[in-house]
């Protein structure tokens, strides 16, 4: 009796595995293939035919020595240094020194390093890290605020520059859903391309 | 909190509201065996499964022969789950080439994803071969959502039917719900995912060359089937690190709100079938009644919380919303979102038993983090995980009969069985079981130096991050308080024996209470019967539930997140 449940339970198992293990995820990956391939490998985006990342990932904008580039956006601080390979956020406690301590420390920096008078407010998502470490957002504020360093280190016109970020804003979905936000890595290859032009 | 988060939170609820009338009445068909439209297409899958299994469709079990074959079940998928990550280095589709699981991770990942907890040690990114993603990880995604909907189920029979011995058929119970509820409404809800950027493939990990000239491995995978099935059947467990808070499990603010209405879809649909298949439905709608103010008393603050932002950032820092900034407490949050929905999200998934998350609940505020602490000791029932959110509420239902029986002096039943001294006994042992695993096991780990080495952050929160992880794994919810590290021996031992105790030493006496009230005979209603099917009903019951099972924890949650506060607003 006992051994035709067990036998029943893992018979039952290994077609229920190849029924939703198996062929559930290859059906779906062979629909997704066919009918929205850019989307189902990772919405990449390219420049001169060669893949430079993902729309959906945030990426880092440093030299080798890991110091930010003026010439870009830069996205938000992240934990895990936007190692795709490597999601996650910092998980310090709202009380926790070594956070109180990192975002006084980003909040300086990038004052320091957008020419801001000591004590500018700055936008909260320039000085804390996000959960995935991979967000590829900034607000528009954070983006605006960016706006006369990237110009001058590019000979730009500020008002090309903020046209630029103006047009790389997404809004609300249907004008209600999530946050107004910039994606750094689009308007980064738009300035790119707005040079070269 | 702003007008467009509380919008966005009315879209949720109007979205719930319009599915889960139709989804109850479909789960009711499809647990009575009603015909139905699928049937040309899931007949054959059917009999198939029922013809290699051995297992005879039409003949009825026992509440010990469902719940045998329900433990053999979920042994067996024990065993074969910790076989896979021990032997996947050495078993195809394992693309990233990730080597063999350890003994001690593989077990607490077995027992993680067969009890519906999807508590995760690992990193999904580079722990798991995409095999095991696929056909460990997904198969008991939906497997063990099938199981926690055949034991409420198996209790609603208990409830209606009279003078039975027999509540049904497990096995026809669990592939029924597979297949015709779980694998239909995750195909179409991945198909949706993938419309709006979650991807869908089985590459291995991408290199690109950065705009700045560095290299990038961007992940690949089967990511948005897993996504759809790990909400839809509250099991949580992501297939990245980051779980929802990763860009390609939940690119945007729709998805983050689909996913949340995924993972609160089944849970309060189960609520409604229950008032058909009892054949009525005002009493279906006293438990959903319950079961949503309990959730809308959760996320809301929960929500107010996070979009109030951190105090002790200080005045440099912009933490208010407005037409440019992204305002509340960012650390751990993505800005697509906004910190208000994310806080749905977490809150949402703790309510659910789901665990998963779209932002990190470590970082959350001290009371936000709070609220997702105490939904998961509420017992998972607001509404709670599929199945088990609904048998977690009809057993409060029943002791509140009981004990409202005790107050006014009338004979306690329910749906017009007697609630007698063998119930109340099994309904005793379910309501001590997880509290006192949470608070000794808790309690343990904190007395060893060792073991609270794994804590990230110390002092109150420290005491909340092993709390947390005690709580999440005892009621099978998943969820993490990310900053403890749980991958050591002894915490990946005690939380997997935390984790089995919570789902099975309540199941067995869930299906011991079904059986006996089977047995019963229906006496019909009298003056002297109290009615179970009023607002004063479900308003007793969130008092049951917030009392007697909430307030066990009291004490521990003032020296966590109360102390916390406190400190953080002094």
């Amino acid at each position: 009796m006992m051994w035709r449940v067990i036998r029943a339970a893992l018979v039952m198992l290994v077609s229920l595995s190849v029924l939703t293990g198996l062929a559930y995820p290859l059906v779906l990956t062979g629909l997704a293939q066919v009918s929205m391939p850019g989307r189902a490998n990772g919405s990449l985006l390219y420049a001169h035919g060669h893949a430079v990342g993902s729309a959906l990932i945030g990426q880092a904008f440093t030299n080798a020595a890991g110091q930010p580039l003026p010439q870009y956006f830069q996205p938000r601080p992240s934990a895990s240094n936007y190692d795709a390979l490597a999601s996650g956020g910092s998980n310090l406690g709202p009380s926790n020194p070594v956070l109180l301590r990192s975002v006084a420390g980003l909040a300086r920096a990038y004052r320091a390093f957008n020419h801001l008078a000591p004590g500018t407010p700055v936008p909260v998502d320039a000085v804390t890290t996000s959960g995935s470490g991979l967000d590829p957002d900034i607000s528009i504020a954070n983006a605006l605020l960016q706006v006369p360093r990237v110009a001058a280190a590019r000979h730009l016109r500020r008002a090309a520059v903020r046209a630029l970020v103006q047009r790389y804003t997404q809004g609300r979905i249907l004008g209600i859903l999530g946050e107004p936000v910039v994606n750094v890595l689009e308007l980064n290859l738009a300035l790119d391309r707005l040079g070269r032009q | 909190m702003t007008l467009n988060d509380v919008v966005q939170f009315l879209v949720v609820v109007a979205a719930l509201a319009l599915t889960v009338p139709v989804m109850g009445a479909y789960l009711a068909r499809v647990y009575s065996g009603a015909p139905s439209r699928l049937d040309r297409v899931v007949r054959p899958v059917e009999g198939l499964l029922y013809r290699v299994s051995g297992v005879d469709p039409a003949s009825e079990q026992t509440w010990r022969g469902y719940v045998t074959s329900l433990l053999s079940f979920s042994a067996v998928s024990v065993l074969v789950v910790y076989g896979i990550q021990r032997l996947q280095a050495r078993l195809p589709l394992n693309p990233g080439h990730a080597a063999a699981v350890s003994a001690p991770l593989a077990w607490n990942t077995a027992v993680s994803f067969v009890t519906n907890t999807n508590w995760q040690n690992y990193s999904g990114e580079t722990a798991m071969s995409l095999l095991t993603q696929m056909v460990g990880l997904t198969v008991e995604n939906f497997v063990s959502a099938a199981v926690g909907i055949a034991v409420a189920v198996a209790l609603i029979r208990g409830l209606s039917r009279s003078r039975t011995a027999t509540l049904g058929n497990f096995w026809v119970d669990l592939v029924r719900g597979t297949v015709r509820v779980l694998l239909p409404v995750a195909a179409l809800a991945a198909i949706v995912l993938v419309a709006s950027g979650v991807i869908q493939n089985l590459n291995a990990p991408h290199l690109v060359h950065t705009l700045a000239g560095a290299r990038q491995s961007l992940p690949g995978g089967a990511v948005a089937s897993q996504e759809a099935i790990k909400n839809l059947g509250t099991n949580g467990g992501g297939f990245f690190n980051a779980n929802a808070a990763h860009p390609f499990e939940n690119p945007n603010g729709f998805t983050n709100l689909f996913e949340i209405w995924l993972l609160l879809v089944i849970p309060f649909s189960l609520a409604w079938a229950f008032g058909v298949m009892v054949e009525r439905r005002r009493q279906g709608l006293a438990i959903l009644a319950a079961m949503a103010l309990l959730w809308m008393g959760s996320v809301l603050p929960a929500m107010a919380l996070e979009a109030q932002g951190n105090p002790l950032l200080g005045h440099g820092i912009d933490q208010h919303a407005s037409a440019t900034v992204v305002g509340g407490n960012l650390t751990g949050k993505e800005v697509r979102f906004g910190a208000a929905p994310s806080a749905l999200f977490n809150a949402s998934a703790t309510a659910t038993s789901t665990g998963a998350v779209d932002s990190m609940s470590d970082s959350y505020t001290a009371l936000g983090g709070g609220v997702l602490l105490v939904n998961m000791m509420l017992g998972e029932v607001s509404p709670g995980g599929v199945g088990s959110g609904l048998y977690g509420m009809l057993i409060l239902a029943i002791l509140s009969v009981f004990i409202a029986g005790l107050m006014v002096g009338r004979t306690p039943e329910y749906l017009g069985k007697k609630v007698q001294a063998a119930e109340m006994k099994l309904i005793g042992l379910y309501i001590l079981i997880v509290p006192a695993c949470v608070l000794a096991a808790t309690a343990l780990s904190l007395s060893l130096p060792a073991v609270r080495a794994s804590l990230l952050n110390h002092g109150a929160h420290g005491l909340t991050e092993m709390l947390y992880a005690f709580t999440s794994a005892s009621n099978n919810n998943g969820s993490a308080f990310a900053g403890l590290n749980g991958n050591t021996t002894f915490l990946n031992t005690a939380l997997g024996a935390c984790m089995l105790i919570g789902r099975f030493a309540l199941i067995v006496p869930v299906m011991a209470i079904a059986g006996s009230l089977g047995r019963k005979g229906r006496i019909p209603d009298s003056a002297g019967t109290l009615r179970t099917d009023t607002a004063l009903f479900a308003t007793l019951l969130i008092g049951v539930t917030v009392i007697v099972v909430g307030l066990t924890y009291f004490p521990v949650v003032t020296l966590g997140p109360i102390v916390e506060h406190l400190v953080t607003h002094a």
